[in-house]
């Protein structure tokens, strides 16, 4: 077990170097460059421009740049902004947590109310609560998650005036609610989906029959024997989920106004922010790979036969 | 991949030269895979819902004029500016109303289906292509090949799709349709390239496989006759499905204002400017949000049917 965690974290340092070399690079490749923007309209000596450059390394190819901001990072340093002096860090730290909120939030409604859902179904395969489920999910996958979130918008905010059609910058937890619904509803149709077609081939399988030959109350029967044997398919998407989520909370955050991740990826993105952008897709990259990680881990605890050496 | 698995066992116990049975005889054992999928297939009402749905579709994307005599760029702001829809007007100029611009809404969302479509099909077609390429050689040739190429497989799968997209896509000034098919396509290869690899990992262990090799047939002979048939049901299956993904794609980016833009018309440029109205006329938002909404169900409900049809077990 923990030579096989051991090994799993040393394959994630090739494919974390190589995503923030990705990310560094499609930076790298933007046009127009960050002090310039800094000038604005104004014309500027190029002579200035060229030693600002040089100051802050961004005169520097490509590879030397990165290795730059590689031993910085190692160092626990993500860099600065350039227009405002502020370090990137303290960006990160103010809109990391409510990007997190917002997807832990998506997250437990997407597991909660998609596996009630989909065991509810999977039970009952091919009666009326069944089809309901079915097609109910079809239309939450095909219905953009952005038409949703405009949908709840207009519904819930400018009709019903139960929420404020935006969030205030400190996002408190009764504000995020309807943005994490929206968030998680594609998620929520997946799980469901999975859930149900799971429970609804593990209903047939041997040890169903002999739980109940053996005469075990079926609270048991369905909450530990089928339950757990039909985690397993569900627990693999949902570990890639919380990442999928993360990057998903760009669109919500666009529509209900979220000071988050998405938010500052966005502003960063039109200052030529190099150093913000990277920063926060490594992070989101990281939990991404440790989620997939635990996933892999959980699977030994679902299913004993599953052993880590 | 358990769907890979039931779809090669299945041809493998489907011999294709049964010499003695006469042709008359329908017997179900005897046919291929694919012929037995289509033979399920067209009892499906799923089925043909969804193909009906997609030649229409196709039709709009082809020809456009076909379906209305209206110009989507012609604009009438004086006469017809946000003009609510008019239900009974059938296929009607004004059927949908009219958007900010005194321009049909009903025109707009017939001439969208073309890049809308185009995208999805032009970054589906790239993104097969691609993943089955990596996936076969990681999945045939294993080994360090196969390490190499699946740390790379993680490193794309690991960067968000959209945020992904916002980087590249805000790296062109001027964003032609041919950029997002690119820029979509650079960073959607993986999963067809991880269903394809396992696809390749479990046939390549076939009897016939091995029969092939014991033959003498060289390794392109055996990859591209013997594996790549019989590996692509799982790949065609993902496929068909991230098309409607796609669709979806290119309507949130277009949203965030990352996508395709104004002069083109499609459906994700007429939401992205449709929010700006969504309190007062919210139809201009929600008629092609709809058109999206309906062309992602066709896809989906498509390779639902494609992939019930190709595997077994459900029979």
């Amino acid at each position: 077990m923990g030579r096989y965690v051991a090994r799993r974290l040393l394959q994630m340092i090739p494919v974390f170097i190589g995503s923030t070399l990705l990310v560094f690079s499609m930076m790298y490749a933007l046009p127009g460059d960050p002090v310039r923007a800094l000038a604005g309209e104004q014309a500027v000596d190029p002579v200035q421009i060229a030693a600002m450059k040089k100051e802050l390394g961004l005169d520097l190819p490509l590879w030397h740049q990165y290795l730059n901001y590689l031993t910085g990072l190692f160092q626990g340093d993500f860099g600065t902004q350039i227009a405002t002096q502020r370090p990137v860090a303290e960006e990160i730290a103010r809109a990391f947590p409510i990007t997190i909120r917002l997807a832990l939030f998506a997250f437990v409604f997407t597991t909660v109310v998609g596996i009630a859902m989909g065991v509810f179904a999977g039970l009952k395969a091919d009666m009326l609560r069944d089809r309901t489920l079915l097609l109910i999910t079809l239309l939450l996958i095909s219905v953009p998650s952005f038409v949703l979130g405009f949908l709840a918008q207009v519904f819930f905010a400018h009709q019903l005036g139960w929420v404020d059609p935006n969030v205030s910058p400190e996002a408190a937890w009764d504000e995020l609610v309807l943005p994490a619904v929206v968030l998680g509803s594609l998620s929520l149709a997946y799980v469901a989906r999975l859930t149900r077609t799971s429970v609804a081939e593990n209903l047939r399988a041997d040890y169903m029959r002999t739980a109940v030959a053996k005469g075990l109350p079926r609270r048991r029967i369905i909450g530990v024997h089928l339950l757990r044997n039909s985690m397993i398919p569900v627990v693999t998407f949902l570990g890639t989920d919380i990442g999928t989520l993360m990057g998903g909370a760009v669109v919500t955050e666009g529509i209900f106004n979220v000071q988050g991740v998405g938010n500052a990826v966005f502003q960063a993105l039109r200052h030529r922010e190099g150093s913000t952008v990277v920063g926060i897709v490594t992070l989101i990259v990281i939990v991404y790979l440790v989620a997939s990680l635990l996933v892999d881990l959980l699977y030994a605890v679902l299913d004993p036969r599953i052993r880590y050496a | 991949m358990p769907e890979a698995l039931e779809a090669t066992t299945k041809d493998a116990t489907a011999p294709e030269s049964v010499p003695a049975a006469p042709p008359a005889e329908k017997d179900a054992r005897a046919r291929s895979l694919w012929s037995d999928a289509w033979h399920d297939l067209r009892r499906n009402p799923l089925f043909l819902v969804s193909a009906v749905l997609i030649v229409v579709l196709l039709a709009m994307a082809v020809a456009p004029w076909l379906f209305t005599s209206a110009d989507p760029r012609h604009a009438d702001l004086a006469k017809h500016y946000l003009q609510k829809p008019n239900w009974s007007h059938f296929f009607a100029e004004d059927w949908f109303g009219y958007d900010i611009q005194g321009r049909s809404i009903y025109a707009r969302v017939i001439y969208g289906a073309r890049a809308s479509i185009a995208v999805a099909v032009g970054v589906t077609a790239l993104v097969t292509i691609l993943g089955t390429l990596v996936g076969m050689l990681a999945g045939y040739f294993g080994g360090l090949l196969d390490t190499i190429l699946s740390r790379i497989t993680d490193v794309f799968f690991g960067v968000p799709f959209i945020l992904g997209a916002m980087v590249v896509l805000t790296s062109f000034e001027e964003r032609k349709l041919w950029v997002v098919i690119l820029s979509l396509a650079f960073l959607g290869w993986t999963q067809i390239a991880r269903v394809a690899r396992g696809s390749v990992i479990t046939i390549k262990q076939a009897d016939y496989v091995v029969a092939a090799k014991a033959l003498g047939a060289s390794t392109s002979r055996i990859l591209l006759r013997h594996i790549l048939p019989n590996a692509m049901a799982p790949v065609i299956v993902v496929a068909t499905i991230a098309l409607g993904g796609y669709i979806s794609a290119e309507a949130t980016l277009s949203f965030l204002g990352i996508g395709l833009a104004e002069p083109t018309v499609s459906w994700g440029v007429d939401i992205s400017s449709g929010q700006e109205q969504l309190r007062n006329a919210a139809f201009v938002l929600i008629i092609p949000s709809v058109m999206v909404s309906i062309t992602v169900l066709a896809f989906i409900m498509l390779g639902d049917a494609v992939r019930n049809a190709l595997d077994p077990k459900l029979r």
